[in-house]
């Protein structure tokens, strides 16, 4: 039997598609694009009022597994991940173990098969226990599946390991990606360095902290040709370092987060709420408006959540001993569609490229296309629900969103993995447990 | 006068009219303290928590006095932060305290915003004796009440604060409360100690320079220096610092005639200043501040648990 998706708006540029159509979905593939396709002998959903697009993917999710499993599993952070839309997530790796291994990325692959909800796409590290010291034994990991390589949460310190990470993973089909964070400047900051800072008393996160680590990583792409892709982009100055070395053609890409969007600094008040304590900090509200040029001009490349999830025990505590990240990948695409699509500042073919084209590419992933022969990897979009964000609502184990209170418009209703439903009607479904076998 | 503040944590909340209610409270106090018997029953049957995260001998007995001669009952409270050996939150180390039907916190925590997070998380009131870089309000009002007794005024006065402004809770609440009261405030510290966007506190100048500064100033208030805070050695030497930004003997002849000298203590002596300039009795204000400490902590223990509708 086959699936009949009617009178949805389909929406692809890598096909110029954009138009009410039917989509019929057979075994694991689209089998027929079209107007008026035929009813016979399939299962119908009439999805008026909505729109399709190539499933969208989430390249910078913690999944918590194996070693914090009261933080997320990938059970349950893959369930969040249907929830809020996604097809495919790209794993980070510090976990405990961390993932510097191909005995953990054959786990997690393992874990995700039996119990995930979407696609999972492992990074591995760069260097063993994120230490920065020893390489990590890449070839091996890329072998077992990882499908990139980052230090993800702390960065590479040392320039010339960082010139070895970057020359020995140019020999494999995977990026580099990278947390800019020059710890000896960072030191113990707790929020962007600046009047809030000064006005709160929590030691500073200097934005130049950030900006020195991506300029050397750019220099260090010019020196060895690696894939280089900067992790979450925080300032403005970042941002321009990255416009540049594209113009330069080198092979850089760079992501941004929603909370370095759509919140700033002087959202962080003297109530001190942890949950806006992430790493990189929320910057000044001149970093954010030029993040959000650098959405409209193409420079950002994907948009990601670094859905960070926290116990809520971790995050109940003196701001300075909390830890750092907020979850996010439920709350992602309607914040999107809010924020950027409503209002006009970028359109539904953008944030296609930005949530479903540009992320595979950067992973080497073979493409998505709502054309008959693909994968029925499919995200149907409501983009006219209006909805508050409440903790109750999360199928993430935790809570620890900046947006909680916050109204939103649009959100997913289904996804299709394969052709299979790991959302419908907005409630994750027990048939998309193991999707991904 | 109308006085509706429940916590005295964020000193920024208070008007000049608070302030100077708090002031002239204080004052009131003094007379009880020149007594032979310093005690009055005021506060009998209020319970308060001393809760001192965080080593401090002159706040926390100072706060003390200040109890006891109101006649409240209190608890001392020490060394019990999320980060201490028994692993308690400071969630439930405050819920647990007020399972005693407590009336009052006064906390001292290295942690910013911790009194704020108390005040949000259960229903005694809390004053604040001191959070990480943040405020230290009742330092500030010590402060403006030895200015106020000096001057008879502090509106109009010209306030140096000489120091570490980066790393000081002092200057979170003492800046802030100066301008409200009408002062004009200039911080003088090398570039290392001083923070970025000083001018959110409300600093109305900033300077590198003591020398140029000191001849127009009637207040110069010295920062401690904290060694213990100055991890990666914001100057060179402590001889340095003395040279370049201390009270000397010398810098005493640039100073204004009427010109007073205040420190939050404990002093180092040769290092901000002298102790010419310390024990100069037509300058030094010093021990003024210590006993204002007493008069002042009264003053908000008072006002705060409603003595005056009594």
């Amino acid at each position: 039997m086959s699936l009949l998706l009617k009178n949805v708006l389909a929406i692809d540029g890598q096909i110029d598609l954009h138009e009410v159509l039917d989509i019929r979905i057979k075994d694991d593939l689209i089998a027929e694009v079209g107007k008026g396709l035929s009813e016979d002998g399939c299962e119908v959903r009439d999805l008026s009022g909505c729109i399709a697009t190539p499933g969208f993917v989430d390249i910078h999710v913690h999944l918590r597994e194996p070693g914090y499993e009261y933080k997320e599993d990938i059970e349950s952070g893959t369930r969040a991940a249907a929830h809020g839309g996604m097809v495919a997530v790209c794993s980070m790796p510090n976990t405990n173990p961390v993932t510097d291994s191909a005995s953990v990325i054959e786990f997690i692959l393992r874990r995700s098969r039996e119990a995930g909800h979407c696609r999972v796409l492992p990074s591995g590290a760069c260097t063993k226990g994120l230490k920065g010291e020893i390489l990590a034994e890449m070839g091996d990991m890329a072998r077992h599946g990882a499908v990139a390589f980052t230090d993800d949460g702390r960065g590479v310190q040392d320039a010339s390991m960082m010139r070895r990470v970057m020359e020995y993973a140019s020999q494999f089909d995977c990026p580099v990606m990278s947390h800019c964070q020059d710890e000896s400047l960072v030191g113990a900051g707790q929020i962007n360095e600046g009047k809030v800072s000064t006005l709160l008393g929590l030691a500073g996160w200097p934005a130049q902290g950030e900006e020195i680590q991506i300029s050397r990583d750019i220099e260090l792409c010019r020196l060895t040709g690696c894939q280089y892709h900067v992790q979450h982009v925080t300032t403005a100055r970042g941002m321009e370092l990255i416009r540049q070395a594209k113009a330069n053609g080198l092979p850089v890409t760079c992501e941004v987060t929603p909370h370095h969007l759509f919140l700033d600094e002087t959202d962080i008040d003297d109530s001190y709420n942890t949950f806006l304590k992430v790493n990189p900090p929320l910057r000044s509200k001149e970093d954010a408006s030029a993040l959000i040029d650098a959405v409209v001009d193409g420079t950002v490349d994907a948009l990601v959540t670094d859905h960070a999830p926290h116990a809520d025990f971790e995050k109940d505590l003196e701001f300075e001993e909390a830890p750092f990240g907020m979850t996010g990948i439920e709350t992602s695409l309607a914040l999107y569609i809010t924020n950027l699509i409503k209002p006009g500042v970028i359109t539904w073919e953008r944030l296609v490229e930005l949530l479903a084209i540009n992320p595979r590419k950067i992973l080497h992933q073979p493409p998505v296309m709502l054309k008959p022969g693909y994968p029925a990897d499919i995200t149907i979009t409501d983009p006219d629900i209006v909805w508050t964000v409440t903790k109750e609502e999360f199928e993430s184990k935790s809570c620890n969103s900046g947006f909680i209170g916050c109204e939103l418009t649009g959100r997913a209703r289904d996804v299709y993995v394969g052709g299979i439903a790991t959302l419908l009607d907005g409630a994750v479904t027990e048939l998309g447990k193991g999707v991904d076998a | 006068m109308a006085f509706n503040h429940k916590h005295l944590i964020d000193i920024r909340e208070y008007s000049a009219d608070d302030i100077m209610l708090l002031l002239e409270t204080a004052q009131r106090f003094k007379q009880i303290n020149e007594r032979r018997i310093k005690k009055v029953p005021t506060l009998k049957g209020f319970t308060v928590v001393n809760m001192f995260n965080e080593p401090s001998t002159r706040t926390r007995s100072s706060f003390e006095i200040a109890e006891k001669r109101l006649s409240c009952d209190v608890l001392n409270f020490g060394g019990s932060s999320t980060s201490s050996v028994k692993g308690e939150s400071l969630t439930d180390t405050v819920e647990t305290l007020c399972s005693y039907k407590i009336d009052m916190i006064v906390v001292r925590d290295k942690h910013a915003g911790v009194p704020r997070k108390i005040a949000d998380t259960v229903d005694a009131h809390v004053i604040d004796a001191g959070d990480g870089k943040h405020q230290h309000p009742t330092q500030a009002l010590l402060d403006l009440y030895s200015i106020w007794q000096q001057f008879g005024h502090i509106e109009g006065l010209r306030v140096g604060i000489v120091g570490d402004i980066s790393h000081s809770r002092v200057c979170g609440s003492l800046i802030p409360s100066l301008k409200t009261l009408g002062a004009h405030v200039t911080i003088i510290a090398p570039p290392t100690l001083i923070p970025l966007n000083p001018e959110v506190l409300g600093v109305d100048e900033v300077s590198l320079k003591l020398d140029e500064v000191l001849p127009s100033l009637d207040v110069v208030y010295m920062l401690r220096i904290q060694r213990e805070r100055l991890e990666g050695a914001p100057f060179p030497s402590l001889r340095e610092y003395h040279m370049l930004f201390g009270l000397t003997k010398e810098r005493d002849a640039l100073m204004k005639p009427e010109a007073i000298i205040c420190h939050p203590g404990p002093i180092n002596r040769g290092v901000e200043l002298d102790s010419y300039m310390a024990d100069n009795p037509a300058r030094s204000v010093i021990l003024d501040q210590v006993y204002a400490g007493v008069l002042v902590r009264m003053a908000a223990l008072y006002l705060l648990l409603g003595g005056n509708e009594q």
